[in-house]
């Protein structure tokens, strides 16, 4: 894992009634370029409902230019369901705060040999493509946005997106009634062309049966898919390797656990897709939510992704 | 210390190549066991390594730098076909100018120097006697295409990987020092085709794996490993497409000669992730040494006897080295006495 590194909040901004906006700047020395569709986790160290300390680690998109390292700006929509992280950064986090951020990784990159590129965003769904736009503008490529998002809620940046003439961009205000045709924006792009889904899991289903009932290659979908870890039934573990037991509460991962007790799992990505932080099970049977591992592999049961996956059984045994 | 580098040596013809008794020090000899087999031998490249070693610096300058850019020069004549970057790597090219030129005039301050003013940028390689200025990010201000121009003035062979499907494809590199390896013939190729013909690692499932942690390598996070062949003579260019110049040399091993002419041939792989592009760049930084200087160290003379003598038959094979693998042991097997 690489070093964290130390921000200021420099700027705090609501971008839509549920979505706001963060700027942060290094605290000493220079932050990385980023490429487009990168994200960083950021630790938060608050309190939970009980008043107990609580460390949450989520992952966000950067919606600032790769280009620029003085800065990393990011957009936090309010979860209906929240696990505390994005209360957390609505309510406690204000200007001149000090966070901890990883440096960005990507697992959502544009595939630059693409003909043309179309973007399919629903609500904070947004945020990855936000850097897209500034690369894309400079290479020239052939770029169409469609945005879908509830007014009453999200649809942040739609002024910016709106006076950029070479992306067309679509809206689409779901509580007004508008709804995007995917049948009609998939059907009528040239060969070669890749598509790419931020949103909720109905919409990145909902291209995905399109695609697939248009005889699209599903090489050329693409989407993000972070499962911000869900809460679940708590659970014990015992670990093999360092003899310890822990306990995992509702509201935080197995991920989150493990590291609050002193034992480091290689990750990356927190959110089940990168594989980084497969765990071998010994006993016990894993609830398995992550789409890094193949269905035979989920299976087995003999392994699981601590960063999203749980228990099934009321108790887990890990090798480590 | 580090000697500038100021020789002038050739890799062909009369092979007047030598190694000073500091590079012979610090030759990244690769074999940490009596016997050798693929495995995933990657570890992290943390910097700054230990001093006056090859892994000191992200890039390692040494004596045969103006050797090593000559020999380049040479080849690209002959075959400009070995430099490749399709139009879409172009943005990665321009993140190598930026990691390369950037520790280069922090790592070597007295040879390179670099100023940044937005992206008005100012490089001056006092090595080569180039300075030159141009706008980051775009290739009309540089005099040559930005894979070729950079390419020029770093050691080693590069090639940039662009990461898509969570596959690695060779689209861009420039390539004159291969191990019998061709970058126009692998060019746009994924990580499993390009190593199509490397026998035995593909079962073992180090592929794979080696796959699934390159596609996770961060920003600011190297990794490096090594390889290795044996080359006949202080040969840098062993391309397929030069076979006719190199080949017939594995038949011109003698007992008498072993010593001066079989080089041990050591790749020093580096992988760095490209900031603004998350492509990869892969540095293949290659080290020749005669079996006689190598020799010179009881303790690698001994090893690279149990090496040669337990080498798997594929792997013999595959290397190239079947012709004079038996004269090769004998002759090595004079430092490998049991006391
Ligand atoms: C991503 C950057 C890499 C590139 C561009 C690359 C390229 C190549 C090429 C062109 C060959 C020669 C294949 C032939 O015979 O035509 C080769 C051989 C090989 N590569 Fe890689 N490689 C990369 C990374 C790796 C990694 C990370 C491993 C780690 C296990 C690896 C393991 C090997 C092995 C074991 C061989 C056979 C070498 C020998 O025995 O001489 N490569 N590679
Ligand atoms: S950290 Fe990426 S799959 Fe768990």
């Amino acid at each position: 894992m690489s070093d964290p590194i130390q921000v200021r909040v420099a700027a705090v901004r609501t971008v839509s009634p549920k979505i706001r906006e963060f700027t942060l700047e290094a605290v000493s020395g220079q932050l990385f370029s980023f490429s487009p569709g990168s994200h960083v986790v950021v630790t938060m160290k608050g309190t939970n409902a009980e008043g107990k300390a609580k460390v949450w680690k989520n992952a966000y998109s950067l919606v600032s230019d790769g280009f620029d390292a003085s800065r990393y700006v990011i957009a936090v929509r309010l979860q209906d369901e929240s696990r505390g992280g994005s209360v957390f950064m609505h309510t406690q986090v204000k200007e001149g705060d000090t966070l901890e951020i990883t440096p960005p990784s990507n697992l959502f990159a544009p595939v630059w040999s693409a003909k043309k590129h179309v973007l399919i965003a629903g609500g904070v769904g947004i945020t990855p493509f936000m850097s897209y736009l500034p690369e894309m503008k400079r290479r020239g490529a052939a770029t169409e946005m469609h945005y879908s998002y509830r007014g009453d809620a999200t649809g942040a940046y739609r002024e910016e997106l709106q006076v950029d003439e070479q992306t067309p961009v679509t809206f689409y205000d779901g509580a007004a009634g508008e709804r995007c045709d995917l049948k009609a924006v998939l059907g009528s792009q040239p060969l070669g062309t890749h598509f790419y889904v931020c949103g909720p899991e109905s919409l990145i289903e909902g291209v995905q049966e399109t695609a697939m009932e248009l005889g699209l290659p599903s090489s050329n979908i693409h989407f993000e898919a972070f499962a911000a870890p869900q809460p679940g039934q708590p659970f014990a573990v015992q670990l093999e390797g360092s003899g310890l037991n822990i306990q995992v509460s509702e509201d935080e991962s197995l991920l989150e656990a493990l590291e609050r007790s002193g034992v480091e799992v290689p990750n990356l990505c927190r959110g089940g897709v990168c594989g980084q932080c497969r765990t071998q099970v010994v006993d016990g049977e894993p609830e398995h939510r992550d789409s890094f591992l193949s269905d035979t592999e989920k299976a087995d049961n003999d392994c699981l992704m601590p960063c999203v996956s749980r228990a099934r059984s009321s108790s887990l045994t890990l090798s480590i | 210390m580090r000697i500038a580098p100021t020789k002038i040596e050739t890799f062909r013809d009369d092979f007047t190549y030598t190694n000073s008794p500091f590079a012979i020090e610090r030759f990244p000899f690769p074999f940490p066991e009596d016997d050798y087999s693929y495995s995933v031998n990657i570890e992290p490249h943390t910097l700054p390594g230990k001093a006056d070693s090859v892994y000191e610096h992200l890039l390692d300058i040494d004596e045969h730098y103006l050797s090593e850019m000559r020999e380049r020069g040479l080849v690209l004549k002959e075959n400009p076909k070995r430099c490749i970057a399709m139009p879409h790597m172009d943005l990665a090219c321009w993140d190598m100018i930026d990691r390369c030129m950037t520790s280069m005039a922090v790592d070597y301050p007295d040879w390179f120097k670099l100023e940044k003013d937005g992206d008005q940028w100012h490089w001056q390689n006092l090595l080569l006697n180039i300075d030159d200025r141009f706008t980051f990010g775009d290739s009309s201000t540089l005099p040559m295409p930005p894979m070729e121009y950079m390419g020029r003035q770093v050691q080693g062979d590069i090639a940039l990987l662009d990461q898509r499907e969570g596959d690695l494809f060779l689209d861009a590199g420039i390539v004159t020092c291969p191990a019998d390896w061709s970058l126009a013939f692998d060019a746009g190729m994924s990580f499993s085709e390009w190593h199509g013909p490397v026998p035995m690692a593909h079962e073992m499932g180090v592929f794979d794996r080696a796959l699934k942690y390159l596609c996770a390598i961060q920003v600011d996070r190297p990794v490096r490993r090594l390889n290795w062949t044996l080359t006949i003579n202080a040969r840098m260019d062993t391309s397929p497409e030069t076979y006719p110049n190199w080949g017939h040399e594995r038949t011109s091993v003698t007992p008498e000669n072993v010593g001066e002419k079989v080089h041990l041939r050591v790749e020093l792989q580096m992988l760095d992730r490209m900031p603004r592009s998350n492509a990869l760049m892969f540095s293949i930084r290659t080290y020749l040494i005669s079996f006689e200087d190598l020799c010179t160290n009881p303790d690698w003379a001994r090893r690279m006897h149990r090496v040669m003598k337990t080498l798997p038959e594929p792997l013999i094979e595959y290397k190239g080295l079947s012709r004079y693998h038996p004269l090769l042991v004998e002759w090595l097997s004079k430092y490998d006495v049991p006391n």
